[in-house]
């Protein structure tokens, strides 16, 4: 990559406001006159609910109001408009709002919560995948043919499915008939949370003229308009979204959350302030969390290592409402394999109701979960094979400007470098080399690799702006939608802005905090796309400046405007560089020597949409997916032992193809993801019981990865192979970073133990199983040593 | 309904006195009362860490604390570090080293890690780690944050 000023260099984050104290997140958020809601959560997972007794709560000193499911008739959603605000006529999981609060103090309504009385008639939980997809299993959603769906989802009304997907690329059975080895496996992930750390919240007010005003722990604040106004009816100028510092989101807050109920309580209350606040409990209830998944897989190879055929059964378990996890059943339908060409495909990918808790989106969206399984397939096959891991995968890789898509479309020629990250990441992880014994016999160490591939996952026409305005003294203040909720993206946009106009970065602030009346537009901070997105946004911003400084000094100086050029905050004559007037000059246009001023204020606009992009076929999903696609390899050394059960990663390894723009904080991103990824391969799952109660709604029985948990090492590298329409060909890594270790670790346990694990998370008493079914030779050898030596 | 109480605090240097309620929390009144707004909710279990000050020189999680407990106690919070708005070589390291992300979780970290460098000096790795434990970060993987408290401490021992 060449060599800039700011861009590609560890500048420091501007949001160092966060260390001081004073950074401000909706949760810091007050109003004078505030109102507080509580809601009450449902005591079965499945249930007609017969009645509703809110007389207790009303007499409660300091209830303002009482509200029920019946007081909001409708429903509300991004995808599938499949949610009530509070529960109508039947409870689908446990912890569902059946009621809500609202009082003058937060005591009022915790106490008045607890005497809300509901008469329940309980009905039969379906909690399984396979359970929902039985012939005789109880409808969930009983009405599903009145619901409001995006075009491109595809339920089936009467059973539980909420979104049926279909990927068709060639022949999947003549390329079977070619196949001289077929593995096939079964893979399963649960439910799990994103255990952020600021719990949601949101402050919700309504003007005289009906503006509704909202400040909401969210991570895109113009989808939040969008669905407030669609699902309240209220036309979008009418509604004016609050984005703060978000205190984490990884997909946890995409889309809508609660921010419907806030508003509609203010609303229904003459427009007073109403603060909904979740604590940590509540936050597992009433959030969505990520879907849990299944995959049955056949993949086949010819013996000289070709791979010719991938079928595959893809569940996901969406819980009650399956709004937002139908797109994600789409994202693994149809990137349904890892970064490898395959001739012939056959895809389904189901997204499934259960009664849990709802779902969303999740760092990854669903590719880690897909990768788990398809990178263990690859594994497998080398294995059956002959053929070594890094080898096989060498032989299929993609390869941009050549290979074909899933969606049959060609992949394009700039589109990065998978083959290099699977070199370098077994390079750097001493695939196939002699690995250290520990001196310890119950300890056993090894090396696996996953490769993985991704690009946003959104409409064809999801857009992107920007406006950059100059200041009198000649710094920069740039607009855009991006949330802020730690990615740092309006870093790397200011460095680009600096870059682009020759100005001490310093001089430019992309502002972290804004609101939807006072921004440029962008669809969504999901996907890894904000760089991208925004960042041709920005550029053709500060393009359009450029010209318009130009303009000035052509005037000025009396020359054509292809001879004046714009750096280090100047537009000067070419050649002359005393023949300049400073962007701090002209920053609300120029005043002649005669008095007369011309252009006004300094302002540029550019705007971005994938444009690339188009409809998917749904028969066989033929079509452009994605503007780009980030290309990348995890391995991981790992430790096994044999007497606690228990896996420690020692090392970890991320290469990514793609050049980057602040090299601290993407490896914030690769640290960040891998240490993620870690944890929710070991640790992470949402429990139920039978009855389908969460048993596990806290961070004692939910466990996340703390700081003694973390890999000795962890290398990462950015092989700065860019695509050419990106922003100094930087592609998104955000969710990349998360997305092999599943599959690596388990394909490390394997190179240890030889033992193939395939659900998570990897706990001990699983793997205990999976030893004593496969390698109980292993035991009984350690068993025999032991004693051996006592 | 019992009657509120006095208390009486040191907070960040300066001394405080404040009306509470029997029943409440260090944490709800730091934040509610004396506009300490650093000091985050997480899950009010002390499982988390975000609302981690240091009472009487001990890195304490005010969730855990009754307001009445605290009285005549001298505490600090993020607030409280900067002296005459220079930053601290703690907060330097965190912004040097990328040390926080979404930075929920921040002011508690840079609150241990200034605890860290002032009251363990020699502290290793692993002795670091066992105090980051404390609290949760979900984005950075805690590289970053190790590494800005090993940033702080020699930044303060070149300032000293």
């Amino acid at each position: 990559m060449r060599s800039y000023k700011y861009v590609g260099k560890p500048i420091p984050r501007q949001d160092v406001s966060k260390v001081f104290g004073d950074a401000i997140y909706a949760y810091d958020v007050k109003l004078p006159g505030m109102l507080y809601a509580k809601l009450v959560g449902s005591r079965y997972a499945h249930a007609r609910i017969k009645g509703i007794d809110l007389s207790g709560a009303l007499r409660v000193p300091g209830v303002v109001r009482v509200f029920a499911g019946d007081d909001f008739p409708f429903k509300v959603g991004l995808y599938a408009a499949d949610r009530d605000v509070l529960a109508r006529g039947k409870t689908l999981y446990y912890g569902q709002p059946v009621a809500g609060i609202v009082a003058e103090t937060l005591q009022a309504a915790e106490e008045a919560a607890e005497l809300i009385e509901v008469d329940y008639e309980p009905l039969k939980p379906v909690l399984t995948i396979e359970e929902a997809l039985s012939p005789d299993a109880p409808i969930i959603h009983e009405e599903m043919s009145k619901y409001r769906h995006a075009s491109f989802v595809y339920p089936k009304p009467g059973t539980n499915i909420a979104n049926y997907l279909k990927l068709r690329k060639g022949d999947v059975s003549e390329g079977f008939r070619k196949a001289d080895v077929v593995v096939e496996g079964v893979y399963r992930e649960p439910l799990i949370s994103h255990a952020y750390l600021e719990n949601w919240v949101g402050t919700a007010r309504v003007f005289h003229d009906g503006t509704v005003e909202i400040w909401s722990s969210h991570q895109s604040p113009f989808a939040v308009r969008h669905l407030l106004a669609a699902s309240l009816g209220l036309p979008e100028g009418k509604v004016i979204v609050h984005h703060t510092f978000t205190g984490g989101g990884f997909g946890g807050k995409a889309g809508l959350l609660l921010e419907h109920i806030p508003v509609l309580f203010s609303m229904r209350l003459g427009g007073r302030p109403v603060r909904l606040e979740l604590n940590r409990e509540e936050n597992f209830f009433f959030m969505a969390q990520r879907a849990g998944y299944l995959f049955r897989m056949r993949t086949g190879a010819t013996k000289e290592g070709k791979l010719v055929a991938h079928y595959g059964e893809y569940y996901l378990d969406a819980g009650a409402y399956a709004d937002y996890t139908v797109n994600i059943g789409r994202s693994v339908g149809f990137v349904p394999t890892g970064p490898y060409e395959i001739p012939n495909i056959h895809v389904d990918s189901v997204t499934v109701y259960t009664n849990k808790v709802p779902t969303t989106a999740f760092r990854g969206f669903g590719m880690q979960e897909m990768h788990f399984a398809f990178e263990q397939q690859m594994d497998k096959l080398a294995q059956e094979l002959g053929i070594d891991a890094l080898e096989l995968r060498l032989r299929n890789a993609i390869v941009p400007g050549k290979s074909y898509l899933p969606t049959q479309v060609r992949v394009r020629e700039d589109a990065g470098d998978p083959a290099g990250t699977m070199k370098r990441a077994a390079e750097l992880i001493r695939l196939g080399k002699e690995i250290k014994k520990p001196k310890e016999p119950w300890k056993f160490r090894g090396v696996g690799m996953a490769s993985f591939w991704k690009g946003p996952v959104q409409p064809s026409n999801a857009a992107s702006s920007a406006i950059v305005k100059v200041n009198e003294d000649g710094s920069i203040d740039v607009l855009v939608g991006t949330g802020e909720m730690g990615q740092g993206t309006i870093n790397a946009l200011a460095q680009i802005v600096a870059e682009e106009l020759g100005i001490p970065v310093e001089k430019v602030r992309v502002s972290p905090a804004r609101s939807t009346d006072s921004v440029a537009y962008t669809w969504q901070t999901v996907g890894s796309r904000g760089l991208f997105s925004e960042g041709q946004a920005l550029l053709r911003a500060i393009d359009d400046l450029k010209n318009q400084a130009k303009e000035i000094a052509s005037l000025v100086f009396r020359v054509f405007r292809d001879e004046v050029e714009v750096s280090e905050g100047k537009a000067c004559v070419k050649g002359k560089p005393w023949e300049c007037i400073t962007l701090a000059e002209m920053a609300l246009g120029y005043t002649l020597p005669n008095g007369r001023a011309i252009h006004g204020p300094l302002i540029g606009r550019g705007s971005h949409v994938p444009s690339q992009t188009t409809y998917l076929d749904p028969e066989t999903g033929k079509g452009e997916p994605k503007p780009f696609m980030t290309f990348g390899t995890g391995a991981v050394e790992v430790e096994v032992d044999l007497l606690t059960m228990r896996v420690k990663v020692l090392k970890a390894v991320t290469v990514l193809d793609t050049p980057v723009i602040n090299p601290g904080l993407a490896l914030g991103q690769v640290y960040g993801g891998a240490v993620m990824g870690i944890s929710i391969t070991l640790n992470e799952e949402l429990k139920v019981d039978p009855e389908g109660r969460l048993l596990n709604p806290n961070f004692t029985d939910y466990k996340v990865a703390r700081a003694e948990d973390i890999p000795d090492e962890m290398v990462a590298e950015f092989l700065g192979v860019g695509q050419k329409n990106a922003p100094y060909g930087a592609k998104g890594i955000g969710e990349l970073t998360m997305i092999p270790w599943p599959a690596a670790i388990a394909n490390a346990i394997h190179n240890a133990i030889g033992v193939r694990i395939n659900e998570l998370p990897i706990t001990p008493d699983k793997l205990l199983q999976a030893v004593m079914r496969q390698r109980p030779e292993l035991l009984e050898a350690l068993e025999k040593e032991l004693l051996e030596a006592s | 309904m019992v009657n509120s109480l006095t208390i009486r605090l040191k907070v960040n240097g300066t001394e405080k006195s404040v009306n509470v309620e029997p029943n409440e929390r260090l944490l709800d009144v730091l934040r509610n009362k004396l506009y300490l707004s650093s000091v985050k909710a997480g899950c009010l279990r002390g499982e988390c860490g975000t609302c981690t000050i240091i009472m009487n020189g001990k890195l304490t999680k005010s969730c855990l604390v009754l307001a009445v407990e605290a009285d005549g106690s001298e505490i600090t919070t993020v607030e409280g570090l900067t002296k005459g708005g220079e930053p601290t070589a703690t907060q330097k390291a965190f912004i040097e080293k990328f040390g926080f992300q979404c930075g929920f979780c921040t002011p508690a970290y840079v609150l241990v890690a200034h605890w860290i460098i002032e009251n363990m000096p020699g502290a290793t790795d692993k002795e670091i780690k066992e105090l980051l434990n404390a609290v949760i970060c979900r984005c950075t993987g805690y590289k970053q944050i190790l590494e800005a408290v090993r940033r702080a401490r020699e930044i303060r021992e070149g300032s000293t």
